[in-house]
């Protein structure tokens, strides 16, 4: 695999596009780009990245592989489709930001302390556990994202909330020690190893 | 024809409303007695059948001779109101006055004074037209010359002769095909609009061969073009230095382009490093590598990237440079690059572009087809091109990613762009540097014309023609031009332009075998006279001319054309000594009416303004107006004129003169993006009004009393306000002294 964006022989050629191409989900797409920037302008939290939509598209032409993947951009998608719909080219260009979270994810190159990838982490280790999402677990999880202090912080400023949702029955405590996973757990671990393998090898071909 | 034969049937239509807004009897009474029409009748619906076959009856058995209706305008109903050739004018009072004037009574007595005057003038200027018979120079050639062999050219060719046009080719080189014969393929034009196509030239040369119909004449040019449409006579050279004399009804300059020279582009590496090569060259080193594999100029090693630079030495302000897009190279560098795709998809293909511009039906699909094939596009400028080592570095900065970036390659290609063949520039002198050049901008039609060798030129050397509303009409009727000699533009674009400019040259063909005018007037059967007793050689007939239709006799008289002549009257309005005539239109025909206009007492308060307006788009917009019902001020009295450059400072003059308080005249756009139907008529006007300052002066005047102004024929709001602006600028400064 390509050694990132330095070495100047390949800029603008078409290395990193290419790989884009095999290996992450819709990115057959990105070359059909025509940099109108209208997804850009679309985004409502297009002003908050270091790159839009189409920025990221540029950079893939342009062949900055460790840029983009180590961008923490499309970590910040909330997959509103505002883009999808507004894209005069039609590209699925959600898909396209969460294809490229995913493939960086899988290089290793992305942002570690990204609160959305962490979080995206959390949600998948508590969903795959037991089948079932254990929201009272994954919320305490949440208020402790970024440490024990600050996660007291965030938990006591909103123990009135915390109270009325556990009167009004909507939040469950006793979740937290023993929580009722689905019903065929092991036959959903063995689906998703499966599914993992398929798409390990699948990787693997491609990259040979 | 004198006065006791002639006999004026005046028709008022009371239908429309027209006959409870005003006081018809009073009208009917003013039209027989002060107007003098012979014949007076009031009619409730005169466009009905039985309205129109009173007219009719009257001219058929009263002997009436010429018409004047008092209706609607005469733009509407005119089918109606044709009686054959008999002179018919129109007195508007449907659009020009009840339609723009409140139905209240203190407004009745001056619409009644509008309408009396529009029936006054309508009388006045029927007695001044007369019938027009066709021109006596009819000629009846009927083969189209086509200058150049280049697609427009031989498309031009194949449709008139697929139209039943004889056609003769005279093509400069040895043989036909033009710059798009050097290419290896084009651009398609059909759906799905996806991969090059073959470039159609060996067909279209196929045709030509097998066509009995077509000449063609190689290695040949023209050494003199005189005559008009119908009677072109042509000497036509050959390169051993022959000539031959031929005859021809029409002509098409498919003369073509020049590529640019991209030697003026070092910083772009051209002449510096062989494997910088513009377009045209990639064509033949795809061509000599009959396709498949593209080899790069300096080493011959098989190119593995290539980087296009678009817009070189185009859309620029710099010296030297084009300042225009040439509309063609962005498809034609997505067609290239998608030659290497062909060849080995790996090949990386970078176009660098600042605007990527696909015009036509399948721009944008053939752009697609190229990102689908993984041709990758580069929002950039270009700045720098120089070798570094085995390769090309092309320095440019990201204007995506706002940053500087280079990209190398083994071979870069320049989007240079197309400079017109359209011989020296007649209306200007040569520059120094023209004038030590070594090669002189050669005539291609050595026009034996007053007004120059070639086809008059508007901007960047393209030739002119009417670009808003008539394209293909150049200034030279009988003479068109096709191909980027009249725009950039694409094989596609100039295979559409030689069919239109064919279509024009067998429409100047037949309109001259009959005597008539051949556009936009089509069928006109007026045209200019002059009385020479009267004439003093001052030339400004020949020279304003927009059209060169006027040449010189042996004895420095003007020599009218008629056939080249396109009936705008610009010759009419620049003589001072008023010779100058048509049957239907002449100073007498426009100058009666101005002297028919009631003038009112200074003390009166009504005061009476002219508007000479522009028949093709500022009297449309009135009408409109009328039909809007915008309001607009009682004391206007609207004259339609040909074009603005048919007005006649002796119009202006007279009407100051007899009292009236303010003038205006109301032209097309003049000037790059003209809008004017004669191209230079309105600006020929706003001249020769610029020195109506000093008959003001003379007459001490205030100079706000004359107005210009260009209009479109869209202003419907803005010309009703310019008027009404106009009556309160004379509320302010007063009524003319010169009301007798
Ligand atoms: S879907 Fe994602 S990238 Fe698209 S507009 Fe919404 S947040 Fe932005
Ligand atoms: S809207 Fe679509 S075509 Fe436009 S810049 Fe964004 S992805 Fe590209
Ligand atoms: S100025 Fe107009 S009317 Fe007069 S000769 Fe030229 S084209 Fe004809």
């Amino acid at each position: 695999m390509s050694n990132g964006n330095t070495a100047l022989a390949e800029k603008y050629r078409n290395n990193f596009l290419q790989e884009v191409i095999a290996n992450v989900e819709e990115g057959e797409w990105v070359r059909m780009c025509m940099q109108c920037g209208v997804c850009a302008g679309s985004c409502p939290l297009g002003n908050a990245w270091a790159h839009t939509p189409q920025e990221i598209f540029m950079m893939i032409r342009a062949g900055k592989r460790e840029e983009v993947l180590t961008s923490d951009s499309m970590w910040m998608c909330t997959s509103c489709y505002n883009c999808i719909v507004r894209c005069p080219r039609k590209l699925p260009i959600t898909h396209i930001m969460h294809g490229l979270a995913h493939y960086a994810e899988r290089m290793g190159l992305a942002p570690k302390n990204q609160p959305t990838r962490k979080f995206a982490l959390e949600f998948w280790k508590n969903l795959t556990k037991t089948g079932r999402v254990n929201e009272t677990s994954l919320g305490v999880k949440l208020y402790f994202i970024d440490g024990f202090v600050s996660g007291i912080k965030k938990g006591l400023a909103a123990l009135p909330l915390g109270l009325r949702m556990f009167k009004t029955k909507r939040l469950d405590p006793m979740a937290m020690i023993s929580s009722s996973g689905c019903k065929g757990k092991g036959d959903i671990h063995k689906i998703l190893a499966k599914a993992k393998a398929i798409e390990d090898a699948k990787f693997q071909s491609k990259n040979a | 024809m004198s006065e006791a034969e002639m006999k004026i049937g005046a028709y008022l239509c009371k239908g429309c409303g027209i006959g409870e807004r005003l006081d018809m009897s009073a009208i009917a009474m003013i039209t027989e007695r002060e107007a003098k029409a012979h014949i007076v009748k009031e009619h409730d619906f005169l466009c009905g059948e039985e309205g129109v076959s009173l007219i009719q009856n009257d001219i058929d058995n009263e002997g009436v001779n010429r018409v004047a209706i008092g209706g609607c305008s005469r733009r509407a109903k005119t089918e109606a109101f044709t009686f054959g050739d008999i002179p018919v004018t129109r007195a508007n009072w449907r659009e020009g006055v009840i339609w723009i004037r409140p139905d209240t009574d203190e407004a009745r007595e001056t619409t009644n004074d509008m309408a009396a005057d529009y029936i006054r003038m309508a009388v006045a200027e029927v007695k001044f037209m007369h019938k027009p018979e066709p021109n006596e120079e009819r000629a009846t050639n009927n083969r189209l010359l086509v200058v150049g062999g280049g697609i427009s050219g031989m498309t031009a060719a194949v449709e008139a002769s697929k139209a039943g046009y004889p056609v003769t080719i005279v093509e400069k080189t040895g043989a036909l095909g033009g710059i798009a014969a050097q290419l290896h393929k084009r651009v398609p034009e059909k759906s799905p609009f996806a991969e090059p196509v073959d470039t159609g030239v060996a067909e279209l040369i196929a045709a030509i061969d097998a066509d009995k119909n077509i000449e063609v004449c190689l290695n040949s040019t023209l050494a003199k073009t005189d005559g008009a449409p119908g009677r072109f006579e042509v000497t036509v050279a050959t390169e051993s230095g022959s000539t031959e004399e031929k005859t021809f009804g029409a002509i098409v300059q498919a003369s073509g382009f020049t590529p640019y020279d991209a030697n003026k582009l070092p910083e772009l590496g051209y002449g510096k490093s062989a494997d910088v090569i513009t377009q045209l060259e990639l064509e033949k080193l795809v061509n000599d590598g009959a396709g498949d594999i593209i080899k790069r100029p300096s080493d011959g090693k098989q190119v593995s990237s290539v980087a296009f630079v678009q817009c070189a030495g185009q859309r620029s302000d710099k010296e030297g440079h084009l300042p225009y897009c040439s509309g063609h190279c962005c498809t034609t560098s997505i067609k290239q690059a998608l030659y290497f795709k062909q060849s080995n998809p790996g090949i990386d293909t970078n176009i660098i572009y600042t605007d990527l511009r696909t015009p036509g039906a399948g721009g944008e699909d053939f752009y697609r087809s190229g990102q689908d094939k993984g041709v990758t596009f580069t929002k950039g400028n270009v700045s720098e091109v120089s070798s570094e080592g085995d390769s090309l570095a092309v320095k440019f900065k990201d204007l995506i990613l706002n940053e500087d970036a280079q990209e190398n390659v083994d071979l870069v290609v320049l989007a240079t762009g197309m400079v017109p063949n359209s011989g020296p520039n007649i209306d200007s002198e040569l520059t120094e540097e023209e004038k030590n050049a070594e090669e002189k901008p050669i005539s291609i039609l050595n026009l034996n014309y007053r007004q120059g060798s070639d086809m008059p030129q508007l901007k960047h050397g393209f030739n002119d023609s009417h670009f808003i509303c008539f394209p293909y009409e150049t200034r030279r009727t009988g003479i068109y031009t096709s191909g980027p000699v009249r725009r950039p533009m694409d094989i596609f674009q100039a295979k559409e332009d030689a069919t239109g400019a064919a279509l024009k040259g067998i429409q100047a063909i037949e309109n001259a075998a009959l005597g008539r005018a051949a556009h936009p007037r089509s069928g006109d059967l007026s045209f200019p006279s002059f009385q020479k007793s009267g004439c003093t050689q001052c030339k400004r007939c020949t020279v304003e001319c927009p059209f060169g239709a006027i040449d010189e006799d042996e004895q420095r008289y003007p020599q009218f054309n008629e056939a080249r002549c396109r009936r705008c009257g610009t010759c009419m309005g620049a003589c001072p000594v008023r010779v100058i005539s048509f049957k239907n239109y002449s100073v007498d025909s426009v100058g009666q009416q101005i002297k028919n206009v009631e003038m009112p007492d200074e003390f009166d308060e009504k005061p009476r303004i002219l508007l000479l307006a522009c028949e093709n788009d500022a009297y449309p917009a009135l009408d409109m107006a009328g039909m809007n019902r915008i309001e607009y001020s009682a004391f206007i009295r609207i004259i339609p004129v040909r074009c603005l450059g048919s007005v006649n400072l002796i119009w202006i003059t007279d009407a100051l003169n007899s009292g009236f308080d303010g003038v205006m005249l109301m032209g097309c756009k003049k000037g790059e993006n003209y809008q004017c139907h004669f191209v230079k008529g309105s600006e020929l006007a706003q001249i020769r009004t610029s020195k109506v300052d000093d008959t003001l002066q003379s007459l001490s005047l205030e100079p706000e009393r004359v107005e210009t102004h260009e209009v479109a024929i869209t202003d419907i709001e803005r010309i009703p306000q310019l008027i009404n602006d106009m009556a309160a600028t004379i509320e302010r400064i007063g009524m003319s002294p010169f009301k007798f």
